[in-house]
């Protein structure tokens, strides 16, 4: 087995652990190659079936191609497809840079709040219909206790002391300085009422490994990731008013590979055009506290 | 493409002995640092009017940077030109235990780090045992803060002699001593000029000289069911048996048992989604198969090959345990144990002996393990389960305990204890002494209700059945309550089958209830009545359990249809037509119910 086959099999025994142990467990997708890996990797699996539903929060700030890529593969793998949202700072318009809040706050309202107020159905979730591509609202209310998330630990430091199964309290706090032991691999799946496990199958990836396994299995990605022509791409998705393109003539997915083993990304990090990771000293460690992923 | 190897790293130690330095000394060295990190920690440092520490490179929670220690592991990613490394940092401080536990239980080879002005400390031989324990058998021994003693040999050697005959004592034979400053640099990525009696590998030669993982696939196929999927979508009408393959290999056509169940079948398929088809599947895998046959498992059993040395089947075990839980582990207290995928009670029955870890002195006088203990104990699991011997087989020789839905110590299986004794055979002991009988004795019973007492259990294995023997239970209540005998169907096998379905995993309850339906047998069958229940599935050790909770009244097991046991015997199996009269009839045999009442 090479190392790809390795992290493969022990994402799958993740996977599965979840799915087993978890009678409300949904996965989150942010579009993203990360977590479409993921989403891949549930395939691998379930031999072919996603009995897991996903669910994206859309801050309606997302790249516009990213919601039809979303879509498409939805219908084309029959997905379970939901996603919720903060309505209220959208309409309200509390949101960066056109109200006055700044990135963080943002992020804490459109991601953090709409997550948490998602997972526990106090807020509408919207489930795709297969039949007409359409969202409707989900009759489903019920608290995911298990959630699933494809952060890596090698994309900041808060990450990289993650847990595979690690427990949040009700409010989705992170208690970082008292996290529970992890045995070989044995992990966390009993958990008292009110809490909640998040798992990360994808922890002991980098960024390199992504791209390859992509590569290897020909993961369908959004062309965001790709040179369209204007010298520019995307090395990490998120918010428009938030991310900006790379300078990258990569055009495809060996050309990626290449900048990030021995071109000019082999010594810059992924999340670098994310800016609300930069506004305090440890801003997302301060988001992940609250719950952001 | 090209694809690299990869392995993990762990690095344990005393507290303030270095780890971290020696980590970001690493990553500066090989300039495996994003670029502008080195500077942004350094201007941290300045803002916050710190000395610059490599370490601030690791330790990225905010209160680990202003508290100037690691709290939690923290995985790195390093390059060399031989392979690519996950290196993980390990907290020293022994409230952070567990922490390192958790580190050091995925990695494949360890660095333990000793500052050489301070020698050798509590936690330099703690983390070295448990190390050991978790399975981690290279270790190197990186004696740092050379330069605070003037990079002297003496100091070293010393240091090296004594961990040595330490190191020894608990089965550690160390790959090597390297004499380094993480702080000034020497024999980390570059050799040291300063040390230059030392003619050994630099740190990071060390890190490409490590082997790899040994392949387990020699050794006999140990597979715990992981899950059972019938997925139906798309019309997919298979029924895999999902697992990741823990050591040896499995073939299309390879005759299989299951474990304990000792239920048996043949490989029909190797399952997998996007890759070609494959006949053939080696350990660490995480595969699926179909069957020839159609037999209830559940998750949690492991499959073996019927050819090859199956696991040991018991329920007492002698095994070396490594407690991390808040409370003391304690006996007669029902913990939960996870081992490969099951999970089952457990009860610690015996200490034999607390080792400390640090000093290896033993204790035997301790009536309990207390955190950060290390103690060799015999346990009981409230059903027979299938492991091997630690020394055997790793994957199936070790396993967790949880209490209060913590993972609280770990553990890996010395010796199988063969032993007539378990506790439910005591417990029914004491209560037979402790049972008050009343001045009715069962014969006059017998004679005023004209029939004796009897505990009637119908069970079946085929699947479809859990409601035809609820309702050949109910008929035969019917049946002899028209015959004016005093009956009594109990009928809780619904909550029973929903236990044993497979979206459930519930081992406690159904536990439980076996438990009750046996208790409320013997005061039933005590007070003269017949009493009648349906548990679906049934297995030999539930048998067992209700034969011995209902003494010293009679038993009968039926069985519908397909058996659900391995070796036991039920007293008839029969088809679900004339089950009913054929039970009537077997009671005439027994003299359990007399003809002429008809």
């Amino acid at each position: 087995m090479d190392h790809l086959d390795k992290l493969e099999a022990q994402s799958v025994y993740i996977l599965r652990e979840a799915y087993r142990e978890f009678k409300n467990i949904c996965m989150l997708w942010s579009i993203g190659k990360d977590s479409t890996v993921l989403l891949w990797l549930a395939r691998k699996a379930f031999f072919g079936h996603v009995p897991i539903p996903l669910v994206h929060i859309d801050t309606h700030y997302k790249i516009p191609e990213m919601i039809e890529y979303r879509d498409e593969l939805a219908l084309k793998w029959k997905l379970t497809m939901i996603y919720g949202e903060n309505k209220q700072a959208i309409q309200e318009k509390n949101t960066f840079p056109e109200g006055k809040v700044d990135r963080i706050t943002c992020c804490q309202s459109l991601k953090s709040e709409a997550l948490k107020k998602t997972l526990s159905g106090e807020w509408n979730r919207y489930i795709m219909d297969l039949n007409t591509g359409k969202y409707i609202p989900d009759t489903n209310r019920e608290r995911y206790t298990g959630v699933i998330v494809g952060v890596r630990a090698d994309e900041e430091g808060s990450r990289s002391k993650e847990r595979t199964f690690s427990p949040r309290d009700k409010e989705n706090d992170w208690d970082v300085g008292d996290q529970p032991p992890e045995f070989w691999n044995q992990y966390k799946t009993d958990f008292a009422p009110g809490t909640h496990i998040r798992i990360h199958p994808l922890l002991d990836w980098t960024e390199l490994n992504i791209w390859e396994y992509i590569d290897r299995e020909n993961i369908p990605i959004t062309s965001l990731y790709f040179d369209q022509g204007d010298g520019k791409r995307y090395r990490s998705l998120g918010c428009y008013p938030c991310t900006t393109p790379v300078e990258s003539t990569s055009k495809n997915i060996s050309e990626i590979i290449h900048e990030l083993k021995s071109g000019k990304f082999a010594h810059i990090a992924e999340r670098s055009g994310r800016a609300q990771d930069k506004d305090d000293g440890g801003g997302l460690e301060t988001l992940r506290k609250g719950g952001y992923m | 493409m090209n694809l690299r190897e990869q392995m993990n790293i762990v690095i344990v130690g005393h507290v303030d002995h270095g780890k971290s330095t020696v980590i970001g000394r690493l990553f500066a060295d090989t300039n495996s640092l994003p670029d502008g990190k080195l500077e942004s920690i350094k201007e941290y440092c300045k803002k916050n009017s710190k000395p610059f520490e490599y370490a601030f490179l690791l330790d990225t929670l905010k209160d680990e940077q202003s508290q100037g220690i690691t709290i939690d592991t923290a995985r790195s990613f390093l390059k060399t030109k031989k392979r690519d490394y996950i290196i993980i940092d390990a907290p020293g401080h022994i409230e952070f235990l567990k922490n390192m536990v958790t580190g050091a239980s995925r990695a494949e080879a360890a660095l333990l780090v000793i500052d050489a002005k301070e020698g050798i400390k509590e936690n330099s031989k703690r983390h070295g045992h448990i190390v050991s324990m978790l399975g981690v058998n290279q270790v190197v021994v990186l004696v740092n803060k050379m330069d605070l003693v003037d990079y002297d040999e003496r100091v070293f050697q010393n240091i090296r002699n004594e961990f040595t005959e330490f190191l020894w004592k608990i089965n550690i034979k160390p790959v090597n001593f390297i004499p380094i400053s993480a702080f000034c640099g020497d024999n980390v990525a570059e050799k040291s000029y300063r040390a230059s009696w030392y003619n050994g590998p630099t740190v990071l030669e060390q890190l490409d000289g490590f082997a790899n993982k040994k392949e387990t696939r020699e050794l006999p196929l140990r597979m715990p069911v992981q899950d059972i999927y019938k997925f139906t979508a798309q019309g997919d009408d298979r029924r895999i048996v999902a697992g990741t393959i823990l050591s040896g290999s499995i073939r299309v056509g390879d005759e299989v048992v299951f474990l304990p169940s000792q239920k048996r079948s043949v490989i029909d398929s190797i399952e997998s989604f996007h890759t070609v088809p494959k006949d053939i599947a080696y350990a660490d895998e995480a595969i699926g198969v179909t069957l020839q046959t159609q037999i209830y498992i559940r998750p949690g059993e492991l499959m073996v090959k019927a050819n090859e040395k199956h696991s040991l089947i018991s329920s007492r075990f002698k095994a070396n345990v490594f407690w991390v839980g808040q409370a003391p582990l304690i006996k007669n207290k029902v913990y939960k144990l996870k081992m490969g995928t099951t999970k089952i009670g457990v009860k610690l029955i015996e200490i034999v002996n607390i080792i400390d870890a640090a000093e290896l002195h033993i204790d035997t006088y301790k009536g309990q393990v207390e955190r950060h203990d290390v103690s060799e104990c015999i346990f009981e699991t409230t059903k027979p389960i299938a492991f091997d011997l630690i020394s055997e087989i790793e994957g199936t020789g070790r396993f967790v305990i949880v209490d209060n839905y913590e993972i609280s110590g770990g553990g890996i299986i010395m010796k199988n204890v063969t032993s007539g004794d378990n506790t439910l055979i005591d417990h029914i002991q004491d209560r037979e002494f402790l049972w008050e009988k009343s001045f009715i004795s069962s014969a006059q019973r017998n004679g005023a209700y004209g029939h004796k007492s009897k505990f009637i259990v119908i069970t079946s294995g085929n699947e479809g059945n859990e409601h035809v023997i609820e309702k050949i239970g109910k008929e035969l209540e019917e049946v002899l309550f028209r015959m004016n005998y005093k009956t009594y169907y109990l009928g809780i096998s619904s909550i029973l089958s929903g236990l044993m379905s497979q979206d459930s995993f519930n081992y406690e309850d159904r536990e439980e209830h076996i438990r009750q339906i046996g208790e409320l047998a013997r005061i039933l069958t005590d007070s003269g009545q017949i009493m009648i229940t349906s548990v679906f599935n049934l297995d030999d050790d539930e048998a067992e359990k209700l034969k011995l909770l209902n003494q010293p009244h009679e038993i009968i097991i039926v069985n519908i249809g397909e058996s659900p046991f391995s070796s036991f015997k039920a007293y008839a199996s029969i088809s679900s037509d004339v089950a009913v009269n054929t039970v009537c009839e077997m009671l005439r045999e027994q003299e359990i119910i007399l003809e002429y009442y008809l």
